[in-house]
């Protein structure tokens, strides 16, 4: 590590990102190596024994989150965290320990931007929604980790910090500076076995099983007690927008694409082009009261992701038909899918920005005509 | 007449028969065997145990039991009864 | 036949055995006639109280008809999901290091779906005890073949008898996890009859007391009778036990002070100690129940 004059350190996102977990009072962490999650673990096996606390390198990441959700129910501020697929296997455990109310903060070091679905929609099965933050940059990462684990206890709901491999990858030079935030009530729900033999013994539990002679909701009172939480989170939005005032294009993106889209409407605003952008901060909630402002003067909005297309669709519920809405990403990683490629460029999305703010059709991605699919003929009438 | 003996009881029960569902493992478990199933049943539908002369109180009845319908006594003195052969 | 008045407590007695553990806060569960799990539940209940622990228990449990307990377990206690207890378990106990903290798991909970979370929770040697009520099926459910089915034994989806030609042999747990290092105690109790249930309730307090003087992790299997998933009547349960389930996981004291039993060994102390037992029931009781 290298310290500049100013007393900031050298350091690459997945390193600030542990630190920012820990300046945030992070005591369990518990994870599986996975490209590009994998130095997250790492720093955390390193930083997490020198604060007394625990960092466990878990069989799977079925089983990561699965202690991670005993460390939380004991009250400890406790995360996992994975890349896409590994999120994938924990599904299961992420809607139950919703149910459970249980604040878990959970890091998706995505390759690229298709695990949007999987971030908004919540990946498991049932009624929820967990609270997404997407930073553009290190810096902004360093503040969300922090932010999530005051967002997840403020509500007891999971949070997902939505990273990436640039994130993960890139050095910038930090000082991890601990945020304040409003005070929170105590743990009261916790269990350290205090409680035992009491008669009022405490039962941490997705089903509503409740002690006996206390009230219990039972699964149906459950899955309605946190349908009506979710609504009530839907204040904590957050969005960055600029260029909206006189933009005849306006432009969605999240995440270190925005950045990169936002100083291509720099360039093209210095050119006379008049397109604004839309970044969603929280991914969830989505920010579909700007968007719809936006749209509402613009003619045309497009939706810029590292996908094949997810965001437009929040996008399109937001606009509500006021303007025309059109998908200007694509797929784009390097061959082995971790995430960093070709549309991420700020020439290739200057051209991007140009075909919808003049109305002409998105070029295709250079070298892709071979993976197009061809429709085949059995498939060609609706069966 | 019949023969009449007597039977030393050191301990003894109580059978909360409201509680128990005629499994019948305690009736085997018992090792002076003085556990038999009633011929009435309970307000569930089950036949439940009941207790002859000779209980030592060992509680193995107890132990087996899975629906918690024991308690278990130890007589200061043992009571004697008189039973026929 | 004469028989006695059992309806209320006689007077020139002492209570001996109380009608239920002061852990359990109702007697009423819902378990079938003839489970053997409740069997289980009063004995680990007892012991921790026993061993003065109470106010440092943390219970984990798992998804299986023994999860109704939770709720009437006067113990902390963290819901987890099926198979996952031995995991959430481990963040537990990592946050909590003076904690009792133990799991209870069926075995379709712990040796199907969560085969991996155990035996690594095991080999990390993770300072917990795992209790599993083994019956040899999914209970709730409806009476399903599990990883611990005995070959020829009847269940809902092998209803001809376990075949080993089409679905393989069982996994004997409690002898695989003895083989990790990270196993301090492991132990199969079965509660079969009083004597058995006697000894379960001594693996349990042993299990218990290796976790309190953090030697590792530590294991006790409890063989259940499930006559409804059997598909038999409720007092024919030991007897199919011992035909089945009995026959292949091998009850005692698997590993102790570093060292695993041979099975010749197992089945040596198992004909002892029962014998043992039954001379102290004949004799009038257990040492154990001595003036509680």
């Amino acid at each position: 590590m290298t310290t500049t004059m100013s007393g900031r350190v050298l350091m690459e996102g997945s390193e600030a990102l542990a630190r920012a977990a820990i300046v945030s009072g992070c005591r369990f962490f518990a994870g599986y190596p996975m490209t590009p999650f994998t130095e997250v673990l790492e720093h955390m096996a390193r930083l997490l024994p020198e604060v007394g606390g625990v960092c466990i390198n878990a069989e799977s990441e079925l089983e990561a989150v699965g202690m991670a959700w005993g460390a939380l129910s004991t009250g400890a501020r406790a995360a996992t965290g994975s890349t896409g697929q590994g999120l994938s296997l924990m599904q299961e455990s992420f809607s139950e320990i919703t149910l459970a109310e249980l604040p878990l903060v959970i890091f998706n070091m995505a390759r690229g931007q298709q695990d949007y679905f999987q971030a908004t929609r919540g990946g498991g099965h049932g009624d929820y929604r967990h609270i997404v933050l997407a930073p553009q940059d290190v810096r902004e990462g360093v503040e969300h980790v922090q932010l999530a684990f005051h967002l997840a206890d403020k509500w007891r709901n999971p949070v997902l910090v939505y990273g990436d491999y640039l994130l993960a990858h890139t050095q910038e030079a930090l000082c991890i500076e601990p945020m304040e935030f409003p005070a929170l009530p105590a743990k009261d729900w916790a269990v350290d076995g205090s409680a035992s033999g009491s008669g009022m013994s405490k039962n941490v539990t997705p089903l509503g099983v409740a002690k006996h002679g206390q009230e219990a909701f039972g699964q149906e009172g459950k899955f309605q007690y946190i349908a009506t939480k979710t609504p009530l989170m839907e204040r904590e939005v957050r969005v960055e927008s600029g260029y909206l005032d006189d933009a005849e294009t306006v432009v969605v993106a999240f995440g270190s694409p925005a950045k990169f889209v936002k100083y291509a409407i720099k360039q093209l605003r210095a050119e006379g082009h008049r397109i604004g952008y839309v970044r969603p901060i929280t991914l969830w909630p989505f920010p579909f009261d700007t968007v719809r402002d936006a749209a509402s003067t613009a003619r045309v909005v497009g939706s810029f992701e590292l996908a094949a297309g997810q965001m437009v669709d929040d996008v399109r519920i937001a606009v509500a038909g006021q303007a025309p809405v059109e998908f200007i990403g694509g797929v784009s990683t390097d061959h082995s899918g971790f995430g960093v490629g070709r549309l991420l460029e700020v020439g290739e999305i200057r051209t991007r920005l140009l075909a919808l703010h003049e109305g002409r059709p998105q070029p295709q991605i250079p070298g892709y005509e071979k993976f197009t699919y061809q429709l085949q003929e059995h498939q060609e009438t609706p069966a | 007449m019949p023969e009449m003996k007597l039977v030393k009881s050191r301990g003894t029960v109580t059978v909360d028969v409201e509680h128990c569902k005629g499994c019948e493992l305690c009736i085997p478990a018992c090792p002076p065997a003085v556990l038999t199933m009633s011929t009435p049943v309970n307000h569930m539908g089950y036949r439940y145990p009941e207790l002859h002369p000779g209980c030592t109180g060992c509680a193995a009845c107890l132990l087996v039991c899975p629906d918690f319908v024991f308690e278990v006594f130890r007589f200061n003195e043992p009571q004697v009864h008189e039973v026929a052969e | 036949m004469t028989t006695l008045d059992t309806s209320t407590a006689p007077a020139n007695a002492r209570k001996i055995e109380q009608l239920k553990p002061d852990l359990l806060l109702t007697q009423e569960h819902h378990m079938c006639p003839g489970c053997g799990e409740p069997l289980a539940v009063r004995q680990f209940l007892e012991t921790i109280q026993d061993l003065g622990v109470v106010q440092q228990a943390v219970a984990v449990a798992g998804i299986g008809c023994y999860t109704s307990f939770s709720g009437s377990m006067d113990v902390d206690l963290v819901q987890a999901l099926h198979g996952r207890a031995p995991s959430v378990a481990t963040g537990v106990k990592r946050m909590l290091p003076d904690a009792l903290v133990f799991t209870l798991q069926g075995d379709g909970d712990m040796v199907n779906e969560g085969l991996q979370e155990v035996i690594h929770t095991a080999a990390r040697g993770e300072n917990v005890t795992c209790i599993l009520l083994n019956n040899g099926v999914f209970g709730e459910t409806g009476g399903h073949m599990t990883a611990t089915t005995v070959v020829g034994q009847r269940t809902k989806n092998t209803l001809d008898g376990r075949d080993a030609a089409y679905h393989g042999f069982p996994i004997l747990i409690g002898d695989l996890i003895a083989q990790l290092e990270g196993a301090a105690y492991v132990a199969r109790g079965s509660v079969h009859n009083a004597g058995a249930v006697a000894r379960t309730k001594k693996m349990f307090t042993r299990a218990f007391q290796s976790q309190l003087r953090h030697e590792g992790f530590s294991f006790v299997e409890v063989l259940t009778m499930c006559p409804t998933g059997w598909f038999i009547p409720t007092a024919e349960g030991p007897s199919y036990m011992n035909e089945t389930l009995g026959e292949v996981h091998i009850m005692g004291e698997l590993k102790v002070d570093g060292r695993v039993k041979t099975t010749e060994e197992l089945h040596a102390e198992n004909v002892a100690r029962q014998h043992e037992v039954e001379a102290k029931l004949a004799a009038g009781g257990l040492d154990d129940h001595e003036g509680r």
